[in-house]
């Protein structure tokens, strides 16, 4: 059976530097799988070529066996997979309710003439619907009205979750959603990924939060300077020699 | 209820404007209500963040592409408007397929250059375009009636009432695209282009769209110029108009739909009254620059921000007696 998603040999490289290297895993579908390693380690760069954001310099990244590495990014989200970005990268200057009306983009994509003549009433109606569903389900229907960019830490890692919600992905990849949330909002936002994934949406997650991604993920992957280095359910990867090397060798190299 | 009168009074003090006006001053209002298109559909394409050098000569090719259509194949004026929007449009289109490599500032000067090779062309071929003498002659809007009015183009009050029917169409239908989706996807693409492309918005079509509804409008506006004006030639549509629009733009500001068409208003008042009476009319450009740095450095927000200023105080006023319940 094929998988939802899967990396091929995926490689990166700027210029002399390989940020990724022959990357493999596979993503199946209605999991939660991790994407771990210590800084620097690729996670970001692999997000960006599964996202269509980079051209891979080779490899392929196969959803549902088709391969999508090279597409632009908004042909990738059409796809079904929408990421959010590591930095709370969302419309500052837009509403809250206006953001995540964008992310409702793709189930209801606007249409010139009827805009015009107001024919999109059901259209604009099923947004807002749509746009109000998400925030109320990342917690923000109270401040739909704020400005996005006026909102806490926390707040806007979960509107950076809710754009991306909206707009009915099958799979969604998130790029340290718990950054900047205190314990309590990391534990209410874990259980509203475990709710996600029971509604059947797959999510590929690259987090540092150790305590998180070990009880939310079923399988884990786990890379270190662009390259594969384990794989495996928590404990495994909790216990592996491997993966403790690359973090403590990480550690021993800042100080 | 009372949008429809504010709407009904608004049109009955445009409808008496022209009577308290001296010729002069009639002939500067029809040239303001076509320039007030001008601004506001320059402003549907910053919506996307984009600013272009190129307006002014899209604006020409409306006018010209009226003129030539209606002189050569003696098509009826309205309709030969019309098309001038439609041929502005698909040149704007046809552009945006080198410019909308670029971005920014690379944009900025590449949409100057397009304008620019199209001014070459029109200079350069005597036929059709009638090289730098431009097109003379061209048909005026005929005459005709509407039972209570009879519409005489020879007099600027007649082409003020047709223009200013035109243009408030135009507006209403840039005002819808603005409050609409589309609207709020051209807002989007420019505060974010990366995070609206993770939300499957294709950013080169929308920029595209933008770029050729502003176009066409100032096709329109274009041709509405030619056609009352009787004659236009390649410097009609120069870069010093180009700074006119842009300055009408940024001293009024971009961030409402009012903003600019406020700043256009305001500067052709200023222009009028103070200039022309003082007799400057010839330093306008240098006028125009120093207004242009000056709002800049001291009201970074344009006069729409003065304006909002006023009305959030009376929005607060007005909320108050709800906050003491
Ligand atoms: N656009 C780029 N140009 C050049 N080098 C890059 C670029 N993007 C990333 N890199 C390099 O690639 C490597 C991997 O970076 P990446 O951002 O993918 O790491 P990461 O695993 O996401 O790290 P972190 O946990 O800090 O977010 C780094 O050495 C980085 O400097
Ligand atoms: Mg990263």
């Amino acid at each position: 059976m094929t998988s939802l998603l899967e990396v091929k040999d995926l490689t990166m490289r700027f210029g002399g530097l390989t940020a990724v290297d022959t990357l493999n895993f596979k993503v199946e579908k209605g999991t939660i799988h991790g994407l771990i390693g210590p800084n620097g380690a690729g996670k970001t760069t692999t997000f960006n070529m599964i996202s269509g954001f980079y051209t891979p310099s080779a490899g392929e990244v196969l959803l549902r066996g088709e391969n999508i590495a090279g597409l632009p990014m908004h042909e990738v989200a059409r796809r079904g997979v929408v990421r959010t970005f590591q930095h709370s990268t969302l419309f500052a200057e837009l509403t809250v309710l206006e953001n995540a009306l964008v992310g409702t983009h793709m189930p209801f994509r606007p249409n010139l003439f009827a805009a015009i003549f107001g024919w999109d009433k059901d259209a604009r109606n099923g947004a807002e619907a749509r746009a109000r569903e998400a925030l109320t389900f990342f917690g923000l229907a109270d401040v739909g009205h704020e400005h996005a960019g006026d909102l806490s830490h926390g707040h806007q890692r979960a509107l950076g979750m809710a754009v991306a919600y909206a707009s009915h992905p099958d799979i969604v990849l998130l790029d340290e959603p718990f950054t900047g949330m205190n314990p309590e909002e990391t534990k209410h936002m874990m259980g509203l990924m475990k709710q996600l994934c029971s509604d059947g949406i797959t999510i590929l997650l690259v987090e540092h939060d150790m305590q998180a991604i070990m009880g939310l993920c079923d399988n884990i992957t786990c890379m270190s300077f662009g390259k594969f280095l384990a794989e495996g359910g928590p404990a495994e990867i909790r216990n592996h020699p491997a993966v403790i090397e690359a973090y403590l060798g990480g550690a021993r190299h800042v100080a | 209820m009372r949008n429809i009168f504010i709407w009904t009074v608004i049109a009955a003090i445009l409808f008496a404007l022209p009577n308290l006006l001296s010729f002069s001053q009639q002939e500067v209002l029809v040239f303001l209500t076509i320039n007030i298109l001008v601004v506001a559909s320059y402003r549907l394409l910053t919506l996307t963040g984009e600013w272009s050098l190129g307006h002014v000569v899209i604006m020409g090719v409306g006018a010209y592409a009226s003129a030539m259509l209606t002189k050569s194949s003696g098509l009826y004026v309205p309709l030969g408007i019309v098309m001038g929007g439609v041929v502005a449009g698909l040149t704007a289109l046809a552009l945006s397929y080198p410019l909308f490599r670029m971005k920014g500032f690379y944009f900025l000067i590449g949409s100057f250059a397009a304008g620019e090779i199209i001014r070459l062309l029109w200079k350069r071929f005597r036929e059709p375009f009638g090289g730098t003498k431009g097109i003379k002659g061209i048909d005026p809007m005929p005459d005709f009636s509407v039972g209570f009015y009879d519409f005489d183009f020879f007099e600027p009050t007649s082409y003020f009432y047709f223009s200013a029917i035109v243009v408030a169409i135009c507006l209403w239908i840039l005002w819808r695209i603005e409050k609409s989706p589309i609207g709020l996807t051209f807002q989007a693409v420019h505060w974010q282009d990366k995070l609206a492309q993770a939300s499957g918005v294709n950013l080169r079509a929308y920029r595209t769209l933008a770029f050729v509804i502003a176009s066409g409008f100032a096709g329109i506006a274009g041709a509405l110029l030619a056609h009352y004006i009787g004659t236009i030639n390649p410097n009609s549509f120069d870069v010093e108009v180009m700074v006119f629009v842009l300055t009408w733009a940024i001293v009024g500001g971009t961030s409402t739909f009012y903003g600019p068409i406020l700043g256009c208003v305001v500067l052709t008042i200023l222009n009028e009254v103070v200039l022309r009476e003082l007799g400057l009319e010839q330093t306008r450009p240098l006028i125009y620059g120093l207004i242009l740095i000056l709002s800049i450095l001291f009201m970074p927000n344009g006069l729409e921000s003065i304006v909002q200023k006023f009305t959030r105080q009376k929005e607060r006023r007005s909320l108050r007696p709800e906050e003491a319940k």
